[in-house]
Parts: C-alpha cells; sequence; structure tokens
C-alpha cells in the first residue's frame, strides 16, 4: 500500500467512473449537498492531487477530515472502487506534506498514535489514571472548580465524553487459554481491543464464553498491542504496519482455525494486513494467511452453526433492534450474520431499526474532530432509535456503543445498549437458572 | 466572455454566500458528471433554492456575458451537464421540495432538484406510481430527467419521462419566467412549447419546476430470468413476445460480460456462463400478470432459452432490477475507462444490431460489453478501455462510428435516452440532415441568441 496519493496506482483511483450512485448514501453529501463532501467529489479531489493540478492543502486536509470513513460509499458502489485504501492514502498523504500544522496537533498525534496507542501496557496506565481520576470524586472536584478550563481546548471538549473505565480490563476476566466443557471443535486467538479492553472488558469476557458454548478453545494473550487501525485511519501507515507485524508475531495464523474481533472498526482493518504489508517479504505471505482467519465474531459464529440459547436474556420479553456498526456492514459486508444470531435469543422480538446502517456519528475521534456534523448524526441516529419503540439496541463496535448509550442519554431514552454477544451470553447464562 | 468568478460577490447577494463555491477544492468536483473522459473546471457553482433567485442569477450571468450550465446531482452519461470553460454551474440539487401531492387529479409538482426515486417513493405510499425509472433515479433530479428525456427499464409499456410531464416551469436565457402545459388532460393552447424544453438539455432555458402525471401502481408483479447460450435468441424471444399482442413492462438483455460484471457486484444470482440473460418483468391485475408471465416463459422456451427462472418473491424482484440499473457502473470493475453508446434501432432490427456490435468490438481489438432495453430497441454497448491508452482510445472512436453508421443505416437513432450533450454531438447532423439541424439551430438561437445557455452542447 502506497503512502501518498501521488504514488498510488493510478488504476485504484481511476476505478471510480463518477456515476453518482455513492452520493445518496454519503451521510456529509446528505448534509450539505457539495459534491466536495460527497466520496466521488474527494475521489476526483485525490485525483486531482495525483495528476498535479492541485495541493495538498488545508482545505484539502479539512474535507478528509469531514469524511466520516464510514465507507457506505463502497457498499453502493457498483464500480468496486476501494475507497477505504483511498482515504487512508489521502489521509497519510496530508500527514507527510503536513498540510495541518500546528504544535498542539502535533503534539497530541503524539502522545496518543505514538506513545499511547502502540504500548499496550501504557495504554492501560492510562486507563488507570482515567479510572483513578473517574472514581475518586477528582473528576466531580475538578468540574466544580473548573480546573477543567485549565485543560487544552481540544481536551477539555473531550473531557465530558471520556467513557467509564472498567474495573477490571480483559486480562484479569480471560485466562490466557479457555477450553470448552466438551470437546473443542475449533481453536481460535481473541483480541481484545483497545477501547473494548479499557471500557468494554465484560464484552471481551462475553465473546469469550459464547466461544466457549459454541465449542471452541480460547486463546486471549494478557498483552495485546493495537491492531493499528486508529493509525491507519490518522496517516501513519508505518506505525500501522509496525503494529500489524507485532500482532502476526503474537498470535501466529497457521496455529488457529479463527482469529476473533469483536469490534467492528478494528476487524475492519485487521482483515487487511495483507495488503498493509505487501512489500514486505519477511511479513506479506504470513499477512495474507492472517486475512484468510481473521474472522468477526459474528461471522464466525455464523459460519460455524450456533447453538440457540435454551434460556431467555431477560426476565420479561424485549423488543430489540440493532444499529449496524459502519466498519462492519460496509468495511466487513456483515450484516445477516448479527440479525441471525439475535433472532436466536429466546424472548426477544426483533425489530428492524430505519436506517439501521447510516452512520451514528462516532467514527473514531470524529465526535472530537467534527463535533457538530457527529452530534446532527446522533440524533437522526437516536430519533430512528426511538421510532422503532426497543428496549435494547445491539451493537458491535464500541465507539457505535458509547455514542449510542451518549444519544440516548441527551435525548432522554430509556433503551439500553448491549454488544450482540452479551446478549447470547447472558441467555447462556441463564440456561444454567 | 468574462468569468463567472468576478460575479461572485454579487451572486452572493442573491443566494447568500455559503452558496456560491469559487475555491479550486470546492470546484474540482463539479467539473464531470457520469460521462467519462469529459472534464472541465467552472469558474464558479451557485446553489439557488428558489426560481426567483435562478431567474436573479440568470439575469446576471447574462448581463456579464457568463456562460451558464444548469446541473441536478450530475450524473448525465453524455456529458450535458459537464461545464463549460469560465462557466457558473447552476446547481438546483437544494431545490428539493415537492410542492404539491394531488390525489383526486394524480398529479405532483414538484421542484427541479427532488430527487427522482424520492418522488415514486412518495406516491408509492397513496397506490401511486412514476413510472420513468433511468438507471440513476436513486440520486438523479427530476429536473434533469426532464431536461434530458430520460428512460428507464419500464419504457417499453409506460414511455418515457416527456409522457409524465404536464406542465413545467422554465426561467429563459433573459431572465424571465416562463410556464408551459397545465393540469389538464387535454390541452390544446397554444404550441406545445412543454415538449419543447423537454429533452432540451438546458440549452433553451434553466427548468426549475415540474408537473407530473401519475397512475395506479399495478397490483402485481413478475420477474423472470430466460438464459440464453446465443444471443439470436434472445432477440428472437423479444420479437416473438412482442408479436404474441404482449406488451410487458420490462424487457432488459444483459450479455455474458454484462451479467459477469453485474453479479459481481450484487451477487443476486445472475448467471455467469451463458451468453445472454433476458431480464422479464409484467405488471398489472393479478390474473393477467400471471397468464402473461406463463406465456412469456413458454416463448422464451420455444425459442431456445436454455433455462427461465421466476422470482421468488417481491425482494428478488427488486433485487434484480436494482442490479440490472447498475450494469453500466458495474462493467466499470473490469477496465480503468468504460465508454457508454446508447444507440437504438427499430425493434426488428435489433438481432443484427447486437450482432454487428460484437463483430465491431473484435475487428477493433475492444473488449464490449452490451446491454439494454431489448424491448424498445434501445442498446448500451459499453466499451472497456483505458483513457491513458491514446491508441485504444482511437480505435474505441473508430468502433463508435462503425456502430453509429449502422444504426442509422437501419433507421435508428443515435441516442435514445441518454442525449446529445458533448458525447453525440459529431453525429447529430448527420442523423438528422442539413435542413432539419438548422431548424433546431434556429430555435436555440430564437431563445438564446447570445449562446450562453449550456453552451457547446448538441451542436457548436
Amino acid at each position: 500500500m502506497a503512502d501518498t496519493l501521488q504514488t498510488l496506482d493510478y488504476a485504484v483511483l481511476q476505478q471510480c467512473m463518477h456515476c453518482g450512485m455513492c452520493l445518496p448514501t454519503c451521510p456529509t453529501y446528505d448534509a450539505t449537498k457539495h459534491e466536495r463532501n460527497s466520496p466521488r467529489g474527494r475521489i476526483a479531489l485525490m485525483r486531482a492531487i495525483a495528476d498535479g493540478d492541485l495541493a495538498v492543502s488545508q482545505a484539502f486536509a479539512d474535507e478528509m477530515s469531514y469524511c466520516l470513513g464510514c465507507l457506505a460509499c463502497q457498499t453502493a458502489c457498483p464500480a468496486g472502487v476501494n475507497y477505504a485504501e483511498l482515504f487512508e492514502t489521502a489521509r497519510s498523504t496530508i500527514e507527510c506534506a503536513h498540510a495541518q500544522p500546528g504544535a498542539a496537533r502535533s503534539f497530541w498525534r503524539w502522545l496518543t498514535l505514538r506513545l499511547i496507542f502502540t504500548r499496550p501496557r501504557v495504554l492501560r496506565a492510562a486507563g488507570l489514571g482515567l479510572r483513578v481520576y473517574q472514581r475518586t470524586g477528582l473528576q466531580t472536584f475538578a468540574r466544580r472548580t473548573r480546573l477543567t478550563r485549565l485543560l487544552p481546548p481540544a481536551v477539555r471538549r473531550v473531557e465530558p465524553q471520556a467513557p467509564p473505565i472498567a474495573g477490571a480490563f480483559s486480562n484479569r476476566l480471560i485466562a490466557a487459554h479457555e477450553t470448552p466443557t466438551g470437546e473443542a471443535r475449533y481453536r481460535v486467538a481473541l483480541l481484545t481491543g483497545c477501547i473494548q479492553d479499557l471500557v468494554f472488558s465484560d464484552v471481551n469476557r462475553d465473546t469469550a464464553d459464547v466461544l466457549l458454548a459454541n465449542g471452541c478453545a480460547v486463546d486471549t494473550p494478557p498483552v495485546q498491542p493495537c491492531c493499528g487501525s486508529l493509525h491507519a485511519h490518522n496517516g501513519e501507515l508505518d506505525l500501522a504496519r509496525g503494529l500489524a507485524r507485532r500482532m502476526i508475531d503474537l498470535l501466529p495464523p497457521d496455529r488457529y482455525d479463527a482469529i476473533i474481533s469483536n469490534a467492528g472498526g478494528c476487524g475492519s482493518h485487521l482483515r487487511h494486513y495483507g495488503s498493509l504489508l505487501a512489500d514486505d517479504p519477511v511479513y506479506r505471505d504470513r499477512a495474507r494467511l492472517w486475512d484468510t482467519k481473521l474472522r468477526d465474531v459474528q461471522e464466525w459464529l455464523a459460519s460455524i452453526r450456533p447453538r440457540a440459547p435454551k434460556a431467555a436474556p431477560f426476565d420479561e420479553p424485549v423488543t430489540l433492534t440493532y444499529h449496524e456498526s459502519c466498519h462492519l456492514v460496509h468495511g466487513q459486508k456483515i450484516s445477516r450474520q448479527p440479525r441471525e444470531l439475535l433472532r436466536l435469543l429466546p424472548g426477544v422480538s426483533f425489530v428492524e431499526l430505519p436506517e439501521s446502517s447510516w452512520c451514528c456519528g462516532s467514527a473514531g475521534v470524529y465526535a472530537i474532530t467534527q463535533p457538530d456534523q457527529a452530534e446532527a448524526l446522533m440524533r437522526r441516529k437516536t430519533a430512528n432509535i426511538g421510532s422503532t419503540g426497543a428496549a435494547v439496541v445491539a451493537t458491535a463496535n464500541p465507539g457505535c456503543h458509547l455514542q449510542i448509550v451518549r444519544g440516548l442519554r441527551e435525548a432522554g431514552g430509556s433503551a439500553i445498549v448491549l454488544h450482540p454477544m452479551s446478549l447470547l451470553a447472558r441467555a447462556y447464562r441463564n440456561e444454567r437458572g | 466572455m468574462s468569468s463567472a468568478l468576478s460575479l461572485a460577490p454579487l451572486l452572493a447577494g442573491i443566494v447568500g454566500e455559503s452558496n456560491v463555491l469559487t475555491a479550486a477544492e470546492d470546484l474540482v468536483p463539479y467539473g464531470f458528471d457520469g460521462t467519462a473522459a469529459l472534464r472541465q473546471r467552472p469558474a464558479a457553482v451557485v446553489f439557488p433554492t428558489t426560481t426567483a433567485q435562478v431567474a436573479e442569477c440568470v439575469r446576471l450571468a447574462i448581463q456579464a456575458s457568463v456562460p451558464i450550465v444548469t446541473r441536478g446531482s450530475g450524473t448525465g452519461l453524455s456529458g450535458g451537464s459537464v461545464p463549460a470553460a469560465e462557466s457558473l454551474v447552476l446547481c438546483l440539487a437544494r431545490m428539493n421540495t415537492i410542492l404539491d401531492l394531488d390525489l383526486e387529479n394524480l398529479t405532483l409538482r414538484a421542484q427541479a432538484g427532488v430527487v427522482t426515486q424520492t418522488i415514486d417513493q412518495t406516491v408509492a405510499q397513496h397506490g401511486l406510481l412514476y413510472p420513468p425509472d433511468p438507471g440513476s433515479m436513486r440520486i438523479s433530479t427530476i429536473g434533469g430527467n426532464v431536461a434530458e428525456n430520460s428512460g428507464g427499464l419500464r419504457g417499453l409499456k409506460y414511455g418515457v419521462t416527456r409522457d409524465y410531464v404536464m406542465a413545467i416551469e422554465t426561467v429563459l436565457a433573459d431572465g424571465r419566467i416562463a410556464r408551459f402545459g397545465s393540469a389538464c388532460v387535454k390541452d390544446v393552447a397554444g404550441y406545445s412549447l412543454k415538449d419543447l424544453f423537454i429533452g432540451s438539455e438546458g440549452t433553451l432555458g434553466v427548468i426549475t419546476e415540474v408537473l407530473l402525471k401519475l397512475v395506479p401502481r399495478p397490483a402485481a408483479r413478475q420477474t423472470m430470468l430466460a438464459l440464453y447460450d446465443d444471443i439470436e435468441a434472445a432477440a428472437s424471444t423479444v420479437s416473438a413476445i412482442i408479436a404474441a399482442r404482449i406488451i410487458p413492462c420490462t424487457l432488459e438483455f444483459l450479455d455474458h460480460m454484462t451479467a459477469l460484471c453485474v453479479e459481481d457486484y450484487a451477487h443476486v444470482g445472475l448467471p455467469t456462463d451463458c451468453a445472454a440473460v433476458l431480464l422479464m418483468e409484467t405488471d398489472g391485475h393479478p390474473a393477467a400478470v400471471a397468464d402473461e408471465a406463463a406465456k412469456m416463459a413458454a416463448i422464451a422456451r420455444e425459442h431456445g432459452a436454455r433455462e427461465v427462472r421466476t422470482a421468488r418473491d417481491e425482494a428478488e424482484a427488486l433485487g434484480l432490477a436494482a442490479a440490472r440499473r447498475n450494469a453500466f457502473s458495474a462493467l466499470a470493475r473490469r477496465r480503468p475507462t468504460t465508454i457508454l453508446e446508447d444507440v437504438t434501432v427499430p425493434r426488428n432490427k435489433l438481432a443484427t444490431m447486437v450482432t454487428f456490435i460484437a463483430e465491431t468490438a473484435e475487428a477493433h481489438h475492444l473488449e464490449v460489453g452490451t446491454f439494454g432495453h431489448m424491448g424498445d430497441g434501445n442498446l448500451h454497448p459499453t466499451f472497456l478501455t483505458d483513457e491513458r491508452d491514446a491508441d485504444a482510445m482511437a480505435r474505441v472512436h473508430h468502433a463508435l462510428d462503425a456502430i453509429v453508421t449502422r444504426t442509422l443505416e437501419l433507421g435508428g437513432t443515435i441516442t435514445g435516452e441518454h442525449g446529445v450533450g458533448l458525447a453525440k454531438k459529431p453525429w447529430l447532423r448527420r442523423q438528422m440532415g442539413d435542413d432539419s439541424f438548422e431548424v433546431m439551430r434556429q430555435v436555440k438561437h430564437a431563445l438564446d441568441p447570445n449562446g450562453l445557455l449550456n453552451p457547446g452542447k448538441m451542436f457548436d
């Protein structure tokens, strides 16, 4: 995979024949009706840069920041344009050209992308620090005394949105090797993620339980690097390559029937290590094998004929709806399987969510970089959820999960949000009475 | 001729600053429409939201001798909305309000920027149908459809956009606002100037509002696929169906290459191992539909169909039609550049034409995918090539010329539904003949004496 648009294989850009079929599926075009804010408009800008007709300007950087990277266009595109690759190459081009100057921006990028999200132990330490801040009354104190005003503006905006850190991380909840009670039919590795590990370690536990209940022996290394999705998305392709190599070393793909991700955003990146490391003679072949083994947990379960739980996840019958994470439905084309799994749940009636595959506005750090658009999308999502009357919203990505919880809270909605694995795990647990 | 750029402050006075674009990053994405290999950056783009604003913008531009190119969603396939040099693009995408749905007279009044599919979805809730369904209907605007007189998959039975336009509102080249047609089914008052503007490709005026005719939505529909090992058998099936006095709503043809690409994109179960696929659809009263579907299936088998499949349910039927609508874009999976043609011949010349296209492609060493509306003789041979390969592009041009020549010999037309625009301009005079061509130029000159409305389209 090339680092810049200028060195990218031109055929990737040419694949877009500008028919416009992507326009109605693009949330930003929908908001402005400006071609520049549409997939084919952005590709036109990228092509102009590759052709040398346009500079890598601040305006281009702004545009690529405005793009959610939701990949709805990639699902809609009849011509098979690889927008994910174009998007990441464009953002990398911007970083290479230093089109977005500013010492503060550089510092925060260095702190997050280079320091924290490349070292799992540092990340957990940061998580611990945040947990202490949130749980000792320090947060309340800082807010009441307005100490938060001393924070730089970017952080001040994020501070109230920081998710509640879990009491225990995945390594405390899941043993490195766990085996099912009966015969182990498959051997799988479980990826615990970054945000998932810090905030939703219970979802990781639930995922392991569901895998065990379906005859999988589960390996979960206690310390795992970030998959590099965050880095690739933000124009740091070299860091992303380094993390991919570490991940492959940690979990050699030939040892497993499947390598399992339970976060839509991570999975979408994780299954493309092959193209990311295509120019690496040492890792190339293992990366390709990795891609064939990488499975979203729902995709994997659906393919091994999942066992229907005999008990209901809740005491009372509930109505449930499903929000599709963009990188699950558009990035990984997994749409049917989560619904199939949710329909297995006793005592649950499933209703379709209108615009289920329309982005909720979470989109990685989008809520921080583009708060207005993120807010508008969140409101649209919660209104759609409200229209279903569902008491439970299932979704399989931590970013969406947090965004929808926040949206429902602000809208005064009472629905709860759960990962499909948590719903299944509850049901399996209830079998024991 | 001055540039639209100098008008920006005045335009901002009419529509507000946020509705005028002049930065390079904003303009590059307006330099093309859905047509391959045609590009020209405009000098400014303006987004009016009312007819009055359109009229003011037009007056301003005309006074400054700035060319005006009207645009909807930019999905045209003949370069009709590709900007002229230094032009002002008048983008009507934000004029997207449905103004009235009259359930007593079965009409709908809409601003030009309403998306075609939105119109059909809106009327479907009331058991009505807006039949014209061009391939791009999910995003194309009704104003663009009227300006191009777009066709679609249902043309055979239901006709084209023109057949559903009862009245239009248009801003003329001098900024006056004219209205032609009425809500009356019968109306012979004066010249039918409404019909002059339909299909005028933005060269005579700016269509700002339309009044559309609606029909009852058919109660039943049956969709079938007939598979063939040779193309002529498919063509003879079409002729036999028409000869049996059956008018299906759809008779779509896909050759092997097209079926392959569409299946690769849409996964709707299209076979990828046969020479030709016919997508056949009949709609209407349930009893009539059942009867016609059985007859069509029998005719297909009699004429050599290897297999006839029937869609199990509405979802599968819709999936097949949607997949077919994306045929052109799906062909782009093969090669970097897709050059799409729109030649149309009388129905009884279809088999001849289809064979000629295949032979011509082979003779010029070109890859071609052909699909089209077989029921109405409208074919879309699509050359798969690379615009950076000058030699291949020259061969494409020679092949196109041969196909156009043969089409005209067979009594056909250079364009059935995409319009002349830039792409078909070289052949318009040849089809019309000198005198008829001159009449068109006189009409253009009478309505746009300064030649500032979509200059360079249709003729120079």
